[in-house]
C-alpha cells in the first residue's frame, strides 16, 4: 500500500510518499496554481490514502474531498516519528512561525503561532536576502560578526528600509545579513517562553535549512537543537503517518 | 430590505448609496455564514426575519415610538439598567458597532490603535449607516475602558446626544456607592429629558419585562447544555446580539417558543452537530451584530461554541434584579446586579475567572477560546490570568486576539482546528 502526506505551504508544497517501510520526499514551488502541482504529485505516485495539511489543505479538501489535519498536528507527529523523545518544536515556515509543546505522549499539549504578518518568517529573509543580493541557499553561511548592528523593525517593509540605511552608511551586507537573522530569532523566543520549552528540542521548516538561524538559535537558548537534514519535510511526512493510522 | 424604506432612510440623513451597500454585504454574509447551516430549529426563522428587518421595520416601529413620545435611548453596555428606561417609557436599543466600516472616517478622529468596536460605533455614525444613533434621543456611555471614554468626547461633539455614565474600577463599598449615585443621576437625567416621574408601579412593571427577557435567554443557554447541542453557538450568538434591538415583550415571547422547541429536541437527542462534537466555551470581548468571525470559524472546523462567556451573553441575563419595595431600593438592586457582571475593567476581578469555571463545567465545555478584540487591553491583559485559571482547572485553553477583518481568518482557522485536533486526541488517548 502507498501512503501520503501532502503539506501544501505557502511558498514550497511538500509530499511525503510512504511505500514499503520507505519514506520518499518531493518538494515543488507553490506558485499560482497550486492545485494542479498538487494534483500532478498525486498522479504522478497513486497513493492508496492521502492526507492534506498546510495553509493550502482546505483546497484539497473542496478538491479531492480529502481528510485534512492541521500543520501543528503534522509537524508534532513527524518530528516525533524522527526524534522520539521530542517534547519542543520551532517551526519556521514561509509565512507562519509556530512553536509546539508535545506532552510526553507526543499529543499537542499546547501552541503558539505569529500573528497575522509575515514578521519573523521565511518570507521576510526571502525578501531580504534579495535585497542584499544573496542567494537564500547560503544565505545564513554569508553572516559576519565582525561590527555589531541591530535591526530594530520585524515588519518586512520597515526592515528592508533598514537595510537600506545601514548599505547607505557602508556596513558590510554580511554584517546585516547576522542582524536580520537575529531580529528573526528575536520575534520566535517569545512564543517559546509562553509555551513554556521543554527539551528536547526540533528546529522544522524550510527556515530550520538555514545555518545562522541553527546556531543562533541554540545559542539564545542555550540548549541544544535537533534539525532533520530535510526540515521542511517534518509536516508532510506527519500527514502520511496519520493518513497510515 | 425594500425599497419601500428609503424615503424613511433618507429623512434620517442615512448615506443612501454606502447604506445600500452595507445591507448587501450583510445580506449576503447571512446567507454563507447563518442561512447555510444544516438542522437549524424552525424558531429561528423569527430570527432572521429580525436581521432581515433590522435596518428596517424595527426602525418603523422606533419612529412610531418617537412620534408617540417615547424616549430612544442609545447604549453600549450592559451596566446601564434597562428598567429606567423602560420605567420611563422609553426604548433602549444597543448601538450598531460590530463591523468595519467608516473606518477612513473614524480615522480622521480616533487614533488607528483603537478597538474595533469603538472605530465600529464611531464608524457606523460618521458614514451615515447607522439608523439608531440617527432615531436616538439619547445615548448613554460609560466610562469601562480608556478608548471607549475619550472616544464619547468625541462622539458627543459630532452627535450632541451622550450622556456618560462613571463606572468605577474596583467593585469596593465605594465603588459600589459610586456606582448607585451614578444610577440615581441617570434616573434624575431621564426624569429631566422625558418630563415623567418614575413610580413604583412602572418600574415594577419595567423589571417584569426585562427579568423575563432575561430568563428566556437563561433558557437558551441552558438547553445548549446538552450533548448534541439543539441549537448552533452562531444562532444562540445572534439571538443574544438581537436581545439588544428587539422589542423587549415580542422578542422573550419569540425566544421561549424556540426553547421549548429546543427543550423537544433535547428530549429528543436531536442536534445541529453530532453527539460528541468538541463543545467549546468562548469568554471576552463583546461581540457586536454582525461580528459572527469566531463562532463561525469555530464551528465550521468541527466545533461547536455552547456559550459566551461575555456582555453579548451570560453577563447580560445571568442575573435577574431582585424585588425591591421603594423607587431607591430599585435603585439600589439595579447597582447590585450590574456590579456582578464581571468586566475586564475592573481590577481586581477574580470573579470573572469563576464565572468562566462555572460555566464551563455547567455547559460541559472541553476548551475555552479567549476572546480579545485587538488594542482592547482589559481583555488582552486578563487573557493570561484566564489562561492559568483554565489550564489549572484541566482544560485547554486558545487565546484569540483579532479585530473585524478578515485578513487573519486562514490563520485562525489553523489555530482553531489545531485546538479542536488536541481537544479530539486527549479525548482519545
Amino acid at each position: 500500500m502507498i501512503i501520503a502526506g501532502i503539506d501544501v505551504g505557502s511558498r514550497y508544497i511538500k509530499y511525503a510518499v510512504l511505500h514499503k517501510g520507505v519514506a520518499r520526499f518531493l518538494r515543488e514551488e507553490t506558485g499560482y496554481d497550486p492545485l494542479a502541482v498538487c494534483r500532478r504529485l498525486i498522479e504522478d505516485t497513486a497513493p492508496d490514502r492521502v492526507l492534506a495539511t498546510g495553509y493550502g489543505r482546505h483546497l484539497l479538501a473542496a478538491d479531492k474531498e480529502m481528510a485534512t489535519i492541521t500543520e501543528i498536528k503534522a509537524v508534532a507527529r513527524g518530528a516525533r516519528a524522527v526524534f522520539p523523545s521530542c517534547r519542543t518544536i520551532i517551526d519556521i515556515g514561509g509565512q507562519d512561525t509556530k512553536v509546539v509543546l508535545l506532552k510526553a505522549d507526543g499529543t499537542v499539549g499546547n501552541f503558539e503561532m505569529n500573528d497575522r504578518c509575515a514578521a519573523g518568517t521565511g518570507k521576510f529573509l526571502e525578501i531580504m536576502a534579495r535585497a542584499l543580493g544573496f542567494s537564500m541557499n547560503d544565505f545564513g553561511l554569508r553572516c559576519e560578526t565582525s561590527q555589531q548592528v541591530t535591526i530594530s523593525s520585524l515588519c518586512a517593509v520597515f526592515a528592508e528600509s533598514e537595510v537600506i540605511t545601514l548599505i547607505g552608511k557602508g556596513v558590510r551586507r554580511e554584517v546585516i545579513a547576522t542582524a536580520l537573522h537575529n531580529s528573526i530569532v528575536t520575534r520566535i523566543l517569545p512564543l517559546v517562553k509562553r509555551v513554556g520549552l521543554v527539551e528536547e528540542i526540533v528546529f522544522a521548516g524550510g527556515c530550520a535549512r538555514d545555518a545562522c538561524l541553527q546556531k543562533m538559535l541554540t545559542e539564545r537558548l542555550g540548549k541544544n537543537v535537533l534539525v532533520h537534514d530535510q526540515p521542511d519535510m517534518l509536516s508532510a511526512y506527519g500527514a502520511a503517518l496519520c493518513a497510515l493510522d | 430590505m425594500s425599497e419601500n424604506y428609503q424615503e424613511m432612510w433618507a429623512s434620517l440623513g442615512l448615506n443612501l448609496e454606502a447604506h445600500q451597500g452595507l445591507l448587501s454585504v450583510l445580506s449576503d454574509a447571512y446567507q454563507s455564514i447563518y442561512l447555510s447551516q444544516k438542522n437549524r430549529p424552525a424558531g429561528m426563522g423569527y430570527f432572521d426575519f429580525v436581521v432581515s428587518e433590522v435596518h428596517g421595520l424595527r426602525i418603523v416601529e422606533l419612529l412610531k415610538d418617537k412620534a408617540a413620545g417615547k424616549l430612544i435611548v442609545g447604549t453600549f453596555c450592559v451596566y446601564v439598567p434597562e428598567e429606567l428606561i423602560l420605567a420611563l417609557d422609553g426604548v433602549s436599543i444597543g448601538l450598531c458597532a460590530g463591523a468595519d466600516v467608516g473606518t477612513e472616517e473614524a480615522e480622521k478622529f480616533i487614533p488607528r490603535n483603537t478597538c474595533a468596536l469603538i472605530k465600529g460605533f464611531m464608524g457606523f455614525k460618521l458614514a451615515g449607516l447607522c439608523p439608531y444613533v440617527e432615531s436616538a434621543d439619547l445615548i448613554i456611555g460609560e466610562t469601562t475602558c480608556d478608548g471607549k471614554k475619550k472616544a464619547y468626547e468625541i462622539f458627543d461633539e459630532i452627535t450632541r446626544k451622550v450622556y456618560v455614565m462613571e463606572l468605577p474600577n474596583k467593585k469596593s463599598d465605594e465603588g459600589r456607592a459610586l456606582w448607585t449615585n451614578e444610577i440615581r443621576k441617570l434616573a434624575q437625567k431621564l426624569i429631566e429629558v422625558t418630563g415623567r416621574e418614575i413610580t413604583l408601579d412602572k418600574l415594577r412593571e419595567a423589571a417584569r419585562v426585562v427579568n423575563a427577557k432575561r430568563r428566556a435567554l437563561q433558557r437558551l443557554s441552558e438547553a445548549r447544555a446538552s450533548d448534541p447541542a439543539p441549537i448552533s453557538g452562531l444562532d444562540a450568538l445572534l439571538i443574544n446580539q438581537i436581545s439588544f434591538y428587539d422589542d423587549p415583550l415580542r422578542f422573550t415571547s419569540k425566544l421561549n417558543e424556540l426553547c421549548d422547541e429546543l427543550d423537544e429536541r433535547v428530549k429528543h437527542g436531536t442536534g445541529v452537530s453530532p453527539k460528541g462534537a468538541t463543545r467549546v466555551l468562548v469568554s471576552g470581548s463583546p461581540m457586536a451584530l454582525p461580528n459572527w468571525k469566531l463562532h463561525s470559524i469555530i464551528e465550521s472546523s468541527g466545533g461547536i461554541v455552547v456559550g459566551e462567556e461575555a456582555c453579548v451573553g451570560e453577563r447580560n441575563f445571568r442575573d435577574l434584579l431582585d424585588a425591591f419595595s421603594t423607587v431607591d431600593e430599585a435603585l439600589r438592586k439595579m447597582a447590585d446586579r450590574s456590579m456582578g457582571i464581571n468586566c475586564a475593567c475592573f481590577t481586581p476581578n477574580d470573579e470573572r475567572l469563576t464565572d468562566i469555571h462555572n460555566m464551563s463545567s455547567k455547559l460541559h465545555a472541553q476548551g475555552v477560546i479567549h476572546y480579545a478584540l485587538q488594542f482592547c487591553t482589559p481583555y488582552l491583559v486578563e487573557a493570561y490570568r484566564a489562561k492559568n485559571s483554565v489550564e489549572a482547572a484541566g482544560l485547554p485553553f486558545l487565546r484569540i486576539e483579532t479585530d473585524y477583518s478578515l485578513e487573519d481568518a486562514g490563520q485562525l482557522k489553523t489555530r482553531v482546528e489545531a485546538f479542536i485536533e488536541m481537544i479530539r486526541d486527549v479525548k482519545r488517548s
